[in-house]
């Protein structure tokens, strides 16, 4: 799949209009993964001005999202896109729905950190999500590496990356629980974690959907809700 | 509203995975095979081979020469009527060859009717143009020529607009009346299959957005193929679409697979749009 197709319109105009969305969708998508870092780092080192940061710039987010999907909808009443062009299109519709979602996920994980503010009894950083972190981070990127490519050779790879996520999560989980049982003071922190660790998940599973949007992009295959190995053969299968 | 009444909107949600839609039999009314046609020296198709399925709208669409007019001319043989030219292949009506030397070209022409881009009424009344077809047959019965035309009329959705004036002269119509009556007159004579040559391209929006209309009626009754330059109407009208580029039949498939997933580049560059 050559990764101009954006770029081939007998009308210019067109091709600057698609353009300007992938941009757009691009930058929404950077900015995403910074307010995930900022947030997750920010949880764990309690640093309140970052978390402040982040709950404010999600309003951003939120406003990328409805000014893209203004903008799609005026492709669509414009042109009547078809092919390649309708599909990107209505991917993109709900690849920024996901987004906005990790967005919030964010912004939730920075808002139970300035609800940390002064509480004397974290000693302790929060280190045991930092390896999750990098996880999610990792499928996030790599989604929006592959809608900016148009290009699903690496999606596999990061579909497969969930199921490490949610292995990694279970035993965070089992971790808090038994330190929930050894010492009840251990709880407040423990649920805190749980949260946080929580939301990082579901940013997994978004990045996933992404990922998913994206095949139905570039192939025009539905691969939602089937298993790993038939959304394998699907990806795989030549056209 | 109760969940209920939400829930049994009339869909039938267990029916609704594509992968299981059961498409029920098709039956192939038109079936052309390794066609080739000439004019004279220059070959206008080349091998095109499909089968167009019964009581179902098929689409051609395709740039300006491609032959798309040219093959749907060759399904009544219009093209017969043009000097110098040859056909190589066949075109199967109900399984039967219609190049066959026993065919009765006006037989034919009586069971695959045509609609051309430009409305083409007969300078008469209207009721005479929806007649015309059943007189030459030697049907002057007043009975039957009064409700063979307001049938067609009506099948033609242009009954209540011209009934209490159905012997005004044709020519005073605006153009999308006159092309729906061609509709009619084409109707009157129940052909089996209906071509529809651009049939909208000279009409404003509302009068095209009646023959589509129309259109998803006839198919009740009819097979119908329309060669069209406007992709919308071949997506909005067609359950089939054919796409031809320089003489060959590139691909052809179902209309809501063809505009949002086609198999091949050429079709793709050309619905959306792009350099070829």
């Amino acid at each position: 799949m050559d990764n101009n197709k954006i770029k081939q319109h007998i009308s210019r105009q067109f091709n600057e209009e698609m353009e300007d969305i992938r941009n757009k969708v691009l930058a929404m998508g950077g900015l995403v993964e910074q307010q995930v870092d900022l947030a997750t780092k920010a949880f764990m080192s309690f640093d309140m001005e970052s978390a402040e940061k982040v709950v404010q710039q999600d309003q951003l987010v939120n406003d990328l999202e409805k000014n893209i999907d203004h903008d799609c909808t005026e492709i669509m009443a414009k042109r009547q896109p078809a092919a390649f062009d309708l599909r990107m299109l209505i991917a993109t519709i709900k690849i920024i729905t996901d987004l906005e979602r990790i967005g919030d996920e964010a912004a939730r994980i920075a808002k139970m950190t300035m609800r940390l503010e002064g509480a004397d009894f974290y000693q302790d950083k929060y280190y045991e999500i930092e390896h999750l972190l990098e996880m999610v981070k990792e499928m996030l990127n790599g989604a929006l590496d592959a809608y900016a490519r148009t290009d699903i050779d690496e999606v596999i790879a990061i579909t497969g990356q969930d199921a490490k996520v949610d292995r990694e999560y279970t035993s965070i989980t089992r971790q808090l629980i038994t330190q929930m049982m050894e010492n009840p003071r251990n709880i407040t922190r423990a649920l805190d974690m749980l949260w946080t660790a929580r939301a990082l998940e579901r940013i997994g599973d978004h990045s996933c959907n992404v990922c998913e949007h994206v095949i139905y992009m570039v192939k025009g295959k539905d691969v939602r809700h089937l298993s790993r190995e038939e959304l394998e053969q699907t990806v795989n299968a030549s056209r | 509203m109760t969940t209920e009444q939400r829930r049994s909107h009339g869909i039938d949600i267990s029916a609704l995975n594509r992968d299981d839609k059961n498409q029920g039999q098709i039956e192939t009314c038109i079936k052309v095979e390794n066609l080739d046609l000439f004019y004279g020296q220059k070959q206008a198709l080349f091998g095109v081979n499909m089968e167009m399925p019964r009581k179902k709208v098929t689409a051609y669409i395709g740039p300006s020469g491609c032959g798309k007019s040219t093959l749907l001319r060759c399904i009544n043989r219009m093209n017969d009527l043009v000097d110098g030219v040859s056909i190589k292949g066949k075109i199967l009506l109900d399984n039967e060859d219609i190049y066959d030397k026993s065919v009765n070209v006006a037989a034919l022409r009586r069971r695959v009717g045509m609609v051309f881009q430009k409305p083409n009424p007969f300078p008469k009344t209207i009721y005479e143009n929806v007649a015309y077809g059943l007189r030459i047959q030697g049907i002057n019965d007043r009975h039957i020529l009064d409700e063979v035309v307001e049938k067609s009329l009506r099948g033609a959705a242009l009954w209540e607009e011209v009934k209490n004036r159905l012997n005004d002269n044709a020519l005073g119509m605006s153009g999308g009346q006159q092309q729906r009556l061609v509709i009619a007159r084409a109707i009157a004579i129940e052909p089996e299959v209906i071509l529809l040559d651009e049939p909208a391209s000279a009409l404003d929006p509302i009068s095209t957005l009646k023959i589509e209309e129309l259109i998803n009626e006839l198919k009740e009754k009819y097979t119908i193929v329309i060669v069209t330059h406007n992709m919308q109407q071949a997506a909005r009208v067609s359950d089939y679409t054919a796409f031809m580029y320089m003489g060959e039949l590139i691909e052809f498939g179902e209309t809501s697979e063809l505009f949002t997933n086609p198999a091949k580049k050429q079709t793709e560059d050309y619905i959306t749009g792009r350099y070829g």
